[in-house]
């Protein structure tokens, strides 16, 4: 069944009356469960993509319905809603709160959460083993290594139980080791269910993913399988 | 949305900048502070000024030269002197045929002079006024007596000395007897008056006393009255009295129908009320005053809020990216400046009562008969102004806040 179905997404920037095409026509869908990634030099246009796909951004031309929504007639305040309890998101630069400690940067989303929050607890500490982070529960977010941190932006992102998990560039701050962890958790994440978008600019990193979506100037212009699938559980490769 | 999460958040904030924090309440706690000690002090000085003027007594009625509006200030708080309440008015007013009422009446004038004696010589106060006086005042003689009724006829050079005034020329207690010179006159001291204590304006235990008309021809040259106070049988019959003095002395002075009175007749009620009036009018002044640095304390919090806002840009997008709509964040930047004015505004009710109670131990130890009060809608107020100021300062910013694109926020360092 398909999660996200695109059809012909185009974003348009207008700058002092210059105008930027940052996605052109841009259609394709994704089922349920899949590991897509999105692969591009920077300036492609896979950013523009990821920001319209999670819902921080409006497309405008073309359709796009995210679990059989059509996200266009949206409020903002209903697109919040939505992101609240569809996706997650993993960035690059992680975005914990300073000073606060992984588990209150866990809760976040539970925060904000039209559903009721008895079991906020359980669901930080089940978040936070999910990426065997229970151990660093209250430490403050500044006290984490960047593979850490990353881990708890995950923690995070899964909080809300979500249809789907967008990472920006999620290995792009660390190094091999710890990007490699991070490979290794989506790919179990992926393997229990979650549908996983990944954008990245390596192909290392794409290759984690079993579609890679390619884009250049705002066009998807390749969409294949991985045939030599890369597995992070056995984690050799990367590292060598 | 938890309340406790806002709140949390509020205080981490607060925490990781605690010298913004602390200077942007500063304004806020001198603020508050100013307005509780000018509501608290601004209360006991009132109630001290008013205790005073019930001290004279409540079955009193003052007669001033000069016309005044009933709760206005007397022309002579003007420094206007008017000269046509004479001795002879007094004299029709003694009769008890024209203000039956009348238990005692003494005429006032006074002057300031050098009393001197043998060792000592300094500047004092002087009044001169009628036998009646001690009747009217309720005063009692701890030493000797006071004037009889022809030494105020026949310029008799006696004085009597308040108590203040006996301890400090003669120490010994030996005053009585002595003959002093007051303006290069000498009297003869023939009485000291017990202590009284300080009343309305003056301390009559720092006055030496001398029959009114000794003061007037020997001391002052003049033959007009500052004033005339008299005590009526019963509290009761204070409006009677009033208009029978004020019919008398029109009659006296030859008054039309349509003529304004050229004098003022006042109880001690109406003189209440007046200084009531006076006193709240500068209380009122004073709090509008203390209520600008309020003002002021609240610009700096929306300036702190505003640099606040524009430090955690990816902290308000991260927030939306993970689901949380305009009014979350209004919301929360609201909860922070609140708290932050709240802050101040429990430390200023805190530092202003606390000022208040040294003022008032520094105001007892001056000798007045102080009491430390803090009116208890002077900590509501401030309690309400500072939760107000941080609603009011705070909404700018949280809107600011609640706009940041989270897309923009998010953006690659």
């Amino acid at each position: 069944m398909e999660l996200l179905t695109l059809h012909n997404l185009t974003k348009t920037y207008e700058n002092e009356g210059v105008e930027t095409r940052a996605l052109i026509g841009a259609s394709f869908a994704v089922k349920e469960g899949e590991f897509v990634a999105i692969m591009g030099p920077s300036g492609s246009g896979k950013s523009t993509l990821m920001q319209i796909l999670g819902l921080l951004d409006r497309s405008t031309e073309g359709t796009y319905e995210l679990a059989g929504i059509n996200v266009e007639q949206l409020s903002d305040d209903e697109l919040a809603i939505l992101r609240n309890e569809k996706i997650g998101f993993v960035f690059q630069a992680f975005n914990l709160l300073p000073r606060t400690t992984v588990a209150e940067n866990v809760e976040l989303p539970l925060l904000y959460s039209e559903q009721s929050y008895g079991n906020t607890k359980e669901k930080v500490d089940q978040a936070l083993l999910s990426v065997s982070m229970e151990h660093r529960r209250d430490y403050l977010s500044n006290q984490l290594s960047g593979g850490e941190k990353q881990r708890v932006a995950i923690a995070r992102a899964l909080v809300n139980d979500p249809d789907i998990i967008f990472a920006d560039e999620p290995t792009g701050n660390l190094d091999s080791k710890a990007g490699l962890q991070v490979m290794k958790i989506l790919q179990t994440l992926n393997r229990e269910g979650k549908t996983i978008i990944l954008v990245t600019h390596e192909t290392a990193t794409a290759e984690h993913a079993e579609r890679i979506l390619r884009m250049h100037d705002g066009e998807i212009v390749s969409d294949e399988r991985v045939l030599e699938r890369r597995n992070a559980l056995d984690a050799t490769d990367l590292i060598k | 949305m938890k309340i406790t999460g806002p709140l949390r958040i509020a205080y981490n904030s607060l925490l990781s900048a605690k010298l913004r924090f602390f200077l942007t309440v500063l304004g806020i706690i001198i603020g508050v502070a100013a307005v509780i000690m000018v509501m608290g002090i601004g209360a006991s000085a009132q109630e001290l000024v008013l205790s005073q003027v019930k001290k004279v007594g409540s079955d009193l009625i003052a007669i001033l030269p000069g016309a005044s509006e009933e709760d206005g200030p007397p022309a002579s708080a003007f420094g206007i002197v008017t000269t046509t309440f004479t001795n002879s008015d007094l004299q029709k007013i003694r009769e008890r045929s024209n203000a039956p009422h009348l238990l005692a009446v003494s005429g006032y004038v006074s002057g300031n002079a050098t009393l001197e004696t043998k060792r000592d010589n300094r500047e004092v106060s002087y009044q001169g006024v009628s036998p009646e006086m001690v009747a009217v005042e309720s005063v009692d003689i701890s030493a000797g007596r006071f004037f009889l009724a022809d030494e105020e006829k026949d310029l008799s050079r006696v004085i009597v000395l308040g108590a203040n005034r006996a301890k400090e020329f003669f120490p010994n207690g030996d005053a009585v007897g002595q003959t002093v010179k007051l303006k290069d006159t000498p009297f003869q001291v023939i009485g000291v008056l017990e202590e009284r204590g300080s009343t309305a304006f003056s301390s009559p235990d720092d006055y030496v006393y001398v029959p009114l008309v000794t003061a007037q021809k020997l001391l002052l040259g003049i033959n007009y009255l500052n004033f005339a106070r008299a005590k009526v049988d019963d509290v009761a019959n204070i409006e009677r009295s009033r208009a029978d003095v004020t019919a008398l002395l029109r009659r006296e002075h030859d008054l039309d129908d349509d003529e304004e009175s050229d004098f003022s007749v006042r109880s001690t009620a109406a003189a209440l009320g007046a200084l009531t009036s006076i006193t709240n009018i500068l209380k009122y002044f004073l709090i509008a005053i203390a209520s600008l640095s309020l003002l002021v304390g609240g610009v700096g919090i929306m300036n702190s809020m505003l640099i606040s806002v524009s430090q955690r840009v990816r902290e308000i997008g991260l927030r939306k990216a993970v689901g949380a709509r305009p009014q979350h964040i209004i919301t929360q930047f609201l909860i922070e400046s609140i708290f932050i004015t709240l802050c101040g505004g429990i430390i200023g009710i805190i530092f202003g009562i606390g000022l208040t109670f040294v003022a008032s131990l520094i105001i007892i130890k001056l000798g007045y008969e102080w009491e430390f009060f803090v009116p208890p809608i002077s900590i509501a107020l401030g309690f309400g102004v500072s939760l107000v100021i941080g609603l009011i300062f705070g909404i700018y910013p949280a809107l600011k806040a609640s706009k940041v694109s989270a897309m923009e926020a998010l953006r690659y360092e």
